[in-house]
């Protein structure tokens, strides 16, 4: 971590000295999905779709959150009702898909980071990253987070859904 | 290919009348799902002959000429079927992604003959296998017009393909520049029509939204295919669609005269919309 700042520091932009960390182009997204706890007679935890967008590009999966679990892979059978998902890029998708999918996760704040690569954000340019939640016997909610790259380290955008997701945030470092 | 379609038109031409334009009489289908996800999955599909849709409350659907196939092309059975007193129903294992075909799809032959100086009416389910034997001797004047009718489904698991899309070049057929499985209210979608194999232009088309019983309103939308046999339809909101294009026929002549005798064809579809 020291070697990009010295470096930066050589080239005279000493007015960022002071924080350091904002002068190594960041390089991995955070990002905060909080699942919302819900007082319902049957719960069953949400299965979570995460992609980014950008314009002309084909939409980039980064992670889904489903019963991956089950017999004969049998969990795949609602993927389809994350559904502006699944039509963006689940449907193109072999399940499960190594380093994207994983199991369901519970009520409370889920933490999950990206690299850059990862994103797909390798281009400079305007991104978006979006949150599908569709949970069994309830409904479904879907959240936009615009991102541009290269990002700048700290907090990033947030949003706040109201039924399936709660806030969602996202930072760089 | 041909012969294996007059096979069973003979036992299908029952079901051509039901969608006959004469009859207000709506037929369709109803699948469980048109979007589907994973590696082991079943469609069921409802079919019957109705005014309302989709509520079965009038005739089924006979299943004699269903068929479907898998998206490699390779027939696939129709199963657990039965037939009640409103409607029939029956499963599809999906076991390949990509986008299958349900249809029934009858072949037959109409027309009329002159014997003893008196016009007679071919009987229902001629075809052109059966016809000579089903004109009697002595009989002259013989007319005949082909009348074809395809009611079909289309269903998809993972990504929708086009593979099945290649047209038989006999009746009307539905080729898709918008995906039949990839509709969302709120957008557009363009389908091109054949007759014949050749694009079918100022073909009227018709198409109505499911859940007739719970409002006032048809919400019927009449369009007409251009001169290449395509046609453009924005979906007002999610749901089925019923979607009829029907050959147009001539009316009766003097007073008791039968209608002159035309070749007809029928489409019959069910599309689902999803919302955005």
């Amino acid at each position: 971590m020291s070697m990009p700042y010295r470096v930066l520091l050589s080239v005279g932009t000493g007015v960022f000295a002071a924080v350091p960390a904002a002068l190594a182009a960041p390089a991995t997204m955070d990002v905060t999905v909080t699942i919302p706890q819900l007082k319902v007679a049957e719960y069953h935890k949400p299965y979570v779709a995460i992609w980014v967008e950008k314009a002309g590009a084909p939409a980039k999966t980064v992670a889904v959150w489903y019963d991956h679990d089950m017999k004969a892979n049998e969990g795949t059978k609602w993927l389809r009702d994350v559904r502006q998902w699944w039509r963006a890029s689940g449907r193109s998708l072999k399940f499960p898909a190594n380093g994207i999918t994983g199991a369901t996760r519970a009520p409370g704040p889920q933490k999950i980071s990206f690299t850059r690569a990862q994103l797909g954000a390798t281009a400079p340019g305007d991104y978006v990253l979006v949150i599908e939640a569709a949970r069994e016997v309830g409904g479904r909610e879907l959240l936009r987070i615009p991102f541009t790259w290269p990002a700048k380290a700290g907090a990033g955008g947030r949003a706040a859904g109201k039924t399936e997701l709660g806030a969602v945030s996202v930072s760089f470092r | 290919m041909k012969k294996r379609f007059l096979g069973f038109a003979a036992v299908a031409a029952l079901s051509v009348l039901a969608v006959s334009p004469a009859s207000a009489h709506r037929q369709w289908m109803m699948p469980s799902s048109t979007v589907l996800s994973g590696d082991d999955v079943w469609v069921t599909v409802d079919a019957a002959v109705s005014n309302d849709l989709f509520y079965f409350e009038h005739q089924p659907l006979r299943l004699d000429g269903m068929k479907a196939w898998a998206p490699d092309g390779t027939e696939v059975p129709i199963e657990n079927k039965a037939t009640g007193r409103y409607r029939s129903t029956f499963d599809v294992h999906l076991t390949q992604q990509g986008t299958y075909r349900i249809a029934s799809i009858a072949d037959a032959l109409m027309g009329s003959y002159d014997l003893n100086g008196k016009t007679e009416r071919l009987p229902r389910g001629t075809t052109a296998a059966n016809l000579a034997e089903r004109i009697p001797a002595g009989a002259t004047n013989v007319k005949t017009a082909e009348a074809n009718n395809r009611n079909e489904l289309f269903v998809t698991v993972g990504e929708p393909t086009t593979t099945l899309f290649k047209p038989t070049g006999k009746g009307i057929e539905l080729v898709p520049v918008t995906h039949p499985n990839d509709l969302v209210a709120g957008e557009a979608a363009t389908f091109q029509f054949l007759l014949d194999g050749k694009p079918a232009a100022d073909l009227p088309v018709t198409i109505i939204p499911g859940g007739i019983r719970y409002r006032d309103q048809l919400g019927q939308m009449d369009l007409k295919t251009g001169a290449d046999g395509k046609v453009e339809v924005t979906w007002p909101e999610p749901g089925l669609y019923w979607v009829n294009v029907t050959t147009p026929q001539p009316g009766g002549g003097e007073e008791g005269a039968p209608p002159p005798i035309a070749r007809r064809a029928s489409y019959v579809t069910t599309l689902e919309v999803l919302a955005p």
